[in-house]
């Protein structure tokens, strides 16, 4: 008996020895998969990091631009043009139009460069030889167009004189900011010696000042005065985008979800249907492209380029996000409250729409900010049913011809100035994640203050 | 304007009907209580009943209407123009009917009126006013006409809930077919001009051509160029290998450092942390890759002697992979808290460590489940667009070397058909032989992936 307790003890102490000799590799081992984990979250993390840093490091410079103080002399030696038409009575709304435009022809033949060229020269300290064109390249190309409107709009101007505040070009702002190299040799600046230093001593003078950049938000995209380009087509193009996507599909998924999870047999059919929403959800951005190519603009015939068009693809690609999103919140709803209500005698339809739906109200409008946000980003399909043409207006209705905020990103990115543009694009995604967080935030904050209330 | 007072005066028509339906039904339950007998649906049912049989027959007169009305009025002002100008072709005929219509809105047009123009508008802006005043008419009266029916019909015994819940019910059928017709849609036409691709280009060279040169639409049809898949789908499989790579050891290490390791507070605030990454636009990721991730690469190619291109393969995999962790981790994350915890406890028990458990109990037994997520993931990287239009070069050679540019179906489809309309060509019509193909791979993986999913699911459930 003592013989068999030592065998068998002795065999439990090799045991333990060789578990033991195995313990220190292990627990290494344990310390290497869980140093792994950390390794891997803080890869993710510095990840989330580094790109927000690359979009608001190069992205806030762009929200001030350099502007010039300085005077402008609306000059009648230069600006030759007749006292703008008055409509005679009798005349018919088309004759005016052609007469006035006739006239606007005449302002806009008017040398609005030398009206520029007189203002830098105002600003500029004496002494200081400059040509004309080296004058001229200090304002945004887009600042002659904007004097011409304003003396359509106002003709009495005409040898008036206006304190006027005027965009640097954006080789200026450029150079200002540093954004292009200081060191580069002149045959590899964009700007002439003599503009450069003039730049530099009206900075140091204040006549040059930094300053928000609204028009960021107010204008509209601009090849030839790059630095007067703005979002306003792409904000306004996406806001008609999302207002079709939020009519289209959140009535149609909420009510598919509705018939779906509340009153579909369940059969064949129905499972076909579910099958494909799923699929749907899993279908690449780029095949609704295609899908909005063909059958909307070739077989419908509604325009290119146009807002509506744009909505309702990505109506289509966010119905799947929708109905997949409110059929959870439905299935959540307890089935007591469902029992209540068909034990009171209600009907079907009555149950559901009077007792659980308002209960799933949440969960609908958090898939729905959640689905809008997302339709927000989506840039792929846009660019197969031509939004990204290139559109230097503010749509006025959903079938105008309109850009949206990412195919702007898009565009941007890809100017050959890219010193200056490089900001640019950052700044317009800083636009476009600020309205997609702040959208997530409000849905999130809606969610707990709904929830709250029942 | 004119659309302004047709919806008024629709809204109106159905605002009486349901007044006159909701009146009608009260005064007959009126009558009949003094008889001891009650209707059987609520006033209200019998309103909406009567309002929905007003709706449908004026819907119908002015969707046909919306439907004919541009055509019919171009044929009447065609029909008034002199030959001379109604044998004009496209923009000419286009514009002398533009003019027409600007005379006769009353805007007028700029320069001299022909006196048939004169006539002409005068004549239309007449049609117009009567054609306006007709369907008007017609719509209303077919309104009024349902209206008495519909009123005729309310009875005591009339089942006015049933049918308006059935009218609902119909309604909520038809919104989820939607999503049926969107698929059979995307199907039909990518059909159609695929069909229409392959009458220009055999699909023997489309599908193992190893040669893309698709030539440009302006040189002409004797052009047609050459169409070989095998270089774009090469593309494609690097740059979703490279991205997979990427993704699925950094995803799948933070979904079980988070399920198995991570303190509660730690877990509730990286997790939403890393899922910001899920909601970033793929054009944001695009600009990434190219503005910061490609010169990184490229510079540090250069430090070690090798040459990276700062738009390559590797580039656009890389950040592709950025874009997938948080898709791997939070799918894997939900199939690594559906393992049963006894698995879990008894392996412990037995005295194995974390790690050993997580690697010989819990990966195993949710290895189906983390299939279906990584196929998912291909299948995402396999459609992604903005990315590797920006950052992978587009260059449709076959090439080994992941550090050189490449090309990608997605991006070939792009290039081939922005901004175009008419899809005459090869050339324009390839894109969707291309989005078919891409259709078929997702959509195979995808119902694999739901399959091993839900296979998963019924496991543990």
């Amino acid at each position: 008996m003592t013989d068999s307790f030592t065998v068998s003890s002795s065999g439990a102490e090799r045991r333990r020895a060789r578990i033991r000799a195995g313990l220190g590799r292990r627990h290494l081992f344990e310390r290497i998969f869980r140093g792994l984990g950390v390794l891997a979250i803080l890869i993710a993390l510095a990840l989330v990091g580094s790109l927000f840093w690359m979009v608001i490091s190069k992205g806030y410079s762009a929200f001030t631009q350099a502007n010039l103080e300085t005077e402008v002399y609306f000059d009648p030696d230069i600006i030759k043009v007749d006292p703008p038409p008055q409509q005679q009575p009798g005349q018919s709304a088309a004759d005016f139009r052609a007469q006035r435009l006739a006239w606007q022809r005449q302002v806009t033949m008017s040398n609005w460069n030398r009206v520029v060229e007189q203002a830098v020269r105002a600003a500029v300290p004496p002494g200081l030889e400059i040509t004309a064109r080296e004058a001229t390249a200090l304002v945004d190309a887009g600042e002659r167009h904007r004097l011409r409107d304003i003396f359509v709009e106002n003709p009495g101007l005409l040898g008036e004189r206006l304190p006027f505040t005027m965009l640097a070009s954006a080789d200026v702002d450029n150079w200002l900011k540093g954004t292009i190299d200081r060191d580069l040799p002149d045959e590899r600046q964009q700007l002439s010696p003599a503009t450069r230093a003039l730049a530099d001593q009206l900075l140091e003078s204040g006549a040059i000042q930094f300053k928000f950049a609204w028009h960021i938000f107010t204008n509209v995209d601009s090849r030839s005065a790059p630095a007067s380009a703005g979002l306003a087509g792409g904000l306004v193009g996406s806001l008609y985008m999302m207002l079709v996507v939020v009519l289209l599909a959140v009535p149609i998924g909420v009510a598919s979800a509705i018939y779906l999870e509340e009153f579909a047999p369940k059969n064949r059919l129905t499972d076909l249907i579910e099958v494909n929403i799923n699929n749907l959800a899993a279908v690449p951005s780029i095949v609704f492209g295609l899908f909005g190519a063909a059958v909307f603009i070739k077989y419908i015939g509604l325009p290119l380029s146009a807002p509506i068009v744009g909505g309702l693809v990505l109506t289509l690609m966010t119905l799947p996000t929708i109905i997949i999103a409110t059929r959870s919140s439905l299935r959540a709803v307890p089935p007591s409250l469902r029992q209540a209500a068909l034990g009171l005698g209600a009907s079907r339809t009555q149950m559901v729409f009077h007792h659980v739906l308002p209960v799933t109200l949440p969960g609908i409008l958090t898939a729905t900010i959640i689905g809008v946000a997302q339709a927000l980003g989506e840039t792929a399909p846009l660019l197969l049913i031509g939004m990204n043409a290139f559109v230097a207006a503010v749509p006025g209705t959903p079938f105008d011809q309109s850009t949206a905020l990412p195919a702007q990103i898009y565009l941007w990115q890809g100017n050959e100035n890219r010193n200056f543009f490089e900001a640019r694009t950052s700044a317009a995604i800083m636009v476009l994640l600020t309205l997609m967080i702040t959208m997530n935030a409000i849905a999130v904050l809606l969610r707990q203050r709904l929830e709250r209330l029942k | 304007m004119g659309n302004l007072v047709i919806a008024a005066a629709l809204l109106l028509l159905l605002g009486f009907a349901y007044q006159q339906g909701f009146a009608r039904s009260l005064s007959l339950a009126a009558e009949a209580r003094k008889e001891g007998r009650r209707l059987h649906s609520r006033p209200r049912y019998h309103g909406t009943l009567v309002a929905i049989w007003v709706l449908l027959p004026t819907l119908l007169v002015l969707g046909l209407w919306a439907l004919l009305e541009t055509s019919a009025l171009r044929a009447l002002i065609v029909g008034m123009l002199p030959p001379e100008v109604a044998g004009l072709e496209g923009r000419q005929l286009d514009s002398a009917i533009a003019r027409i219509r600007a005379l006769a809105s009353g805007y007028g047009v700029a320069g001299e009126v022909a006196d048939y123009e004169q006539a002409a508008a005068e004549h239309l802006s007449l049609i117009q006013n009567l054609a306006f005043l007709l369907v008007l008419a017609a719509a209303a009266g077919l309104g009024l006409l349902a209206l008495f029916a519909a009123k005729r019909r309310i009875s005591l015994a009339l089942r006015a809930r049933d049918h308006v819940e059935k009218a609902v019910r119909i309604l909520l059928m038809l919104c989820s077919a939607v999503a049926i017709l969107t698929t059979a849609g995307i199907v039909l036409s990518l059909f159609n001009e695929s069909i229409r691709f392959f009458s220009f280009v055999n699909p023997i060279d489309f599908f193992f051509g190893e040669i893309w040169n698709p030539g440009f639409a302006t040189t002409g049809s004797a052009a047609i160029g050459r169409y070989g898949l095998l270089p774009l789908l090469w593309g494609t499989v690097m740059v979703a290998v490279i991205a997979m790579l990427v993704a699925l050891p950094v995803g799948l290490m933070t979904a079980i450092y988070l399920s198995q390791y991570a303190p509660h507070k730690v877990r509730t605030v990286v997790k939403p942390v890393i899922e910001i990454l899920a909601g970033i636009p793929t054009i944001v990721y695009g600009f990434f890759a190219l503005v910061t991730v490609g010169p990184f690469l490229s510079a540090l190619g250069a430090a070690i002697g090798v040459d990276i291109r700062s738009t390559s393969a590797l580039t656009a995999g890389m950040v592709m992979g950025i874009m997938l962790i948080p898709f791997i981790s939070s799918l894997s994350d939900d199939i690594l808290r559906q393992v049963p915890l006894a698995l879990r406890d008894g392996s412990l028990g037995l005295g194995a460590t974390q790690s050993e458990t997580i690697r010989r109990v819990l990966l195993p037994a949710a290895l189906p489940g983390v299939v279906g997520a990584f196929l998912l993931a291909v299948s995402r990287a396999i459609g992604e667009t903005m990315i590797v239009v920006m950052a992978a070069g587009n260059s449709p050679v076959l090439r080994l070397n992941p550090a050189e540019p490449v090309s990608t179906v997605t991006v070939t489809i792009v290039n081939q058909l922005t901004g175009d309309s008419d899809f005459a060509g090869p050339q324009s019509l390839v894109g969707f032989a291309l989005g078919l193909t891409l259709f078929a791979i997702t959509l195979l993986l995808n119902i694999l992936a739901l399959f091993i999913v839900r296979r998963f699911r019924e496991q543990y459930d």
